[in-house]
C-alpha cells in the first residue's frame, strides 16, 4: 500500500471528508513524526510502535571495492520499534510463511 | 539534551490544527490512519509512505534459543517481524539542522 492508496481507503470510510482534507490530514501526521524526530523527539503510538533517534559512533569503514579505509562520521538514524499489540496482530492474522 | 515524548495526543491536536476538523474527529482520523496501515501489514503486505519511509514485514525461520537464566536451550518458533526502513529525505532531516550526529 502506498500513501495514495492510503489515502483513497480513508476517502472510502470517510465518504463525509473532502479527499483534499485526508491528504491533508495523512500528511500532517507523518509530518509531525519527522519533525519530532528532527528535534531529537521520541514518538511513541501506544499498540502501533515508537520511533526513536539512535546515534551511531564514527568509525573506520571500507571502500567494499577497493578495500582502502576510509572514515564514516558519526550520525544519526531513525529507528521504528513495533508495538506489542501490532506484533502479536502480525503473528495471529495472515499465513505465517 | 532535553528530549520530550511525542504521543497521539500531539498528532491529533496538530491534525486540528492544521485541518478544519474537530478534536475528536481528528483523534479519530489520527486513530483510523494507524489502523490502516496495521491492518494492511498484519496481511503481509508493504506499506510505503513517499518521503518517510516504508514498513514491510519480514518473516523468520525457526532457531534455537537459549533461556538466558537457565541456559536451557529452547526453540523460538518461526514468526514474522515488522522493518521500518526510513527514506532518505527522512534520513536527512535527522542528520540536518537539529540534533546533529555529533556529540551525544
Amino acid at each position: 500500500m502506498t500513501k495514495s492508496e492510503l489515502i483513497a481507503r480513508l476517502a472510502s470510510t470517510h465518504p463525509h471528508l473532502y479527499q483534499r482534507d485526508i491528504e491533508r490530514i495523512v500528511t500532517t501526521i507523518f509530518d509531525e513524526i519527522a519533525a519530532a524526530l528532527g528535534r531529537g523527539d521520541r514518538v511513541e503510538l501506544r499498540g502501533f510502535g515508537a520511533f526513536s533517534v539512535r546515534k551511531r559512533d564514527p568509525r573506520q569503514g571500507r571502500n567494499p571495492r577497493t578495500g582502502e579505509a576510509v572514515s564514516v562520521e558519526g550520525k544519526a538514524i531513525p529507528f521504528f520499534k513495533t508495538g506489542k499489540q501490532l506484533r502479536e496482530r502480525l503473528n495471529r492474522e495472515g499465513g505465517r510463511e | 539534551m532535553t528530549e520530550k515524548t511525542i504521543t497521539r495526543a500531539q498528532l491529533s491536536e496538530a491534525v486540528y490544527q492544521e485541518v478544519g476538523l474537530s478534536r475528536n474527529e481528528s483523534a479519530d482520523l489520527l486513530e483510523a490512519v494507524l489502523g490502516e496501515i496495521s491492518t494492511v501489514l498484519a496481511k503481509g503486505e508493504t506499506v510505503k509512505i513517499s518521503s518517510f519511509g516504508s514498513f514491510s514485514v519480514r518473516s523468520k525461520g525457526q532457531r534455537v534459543g537459549r533461556n538466558p537464566k537457565t541456559g536451557e536451550e529452547v526453540p523460538i518458533l518461526p514468526r514474522r517481524v515488522l522493518v521500518f526502513r526510513p527514506s532518505q529525505l527522512l534520513r536527512k532531516r535527522i542528520n540536518g539542522a537539529g540534533s546533529g550526529g555529533k556529540g551525544r
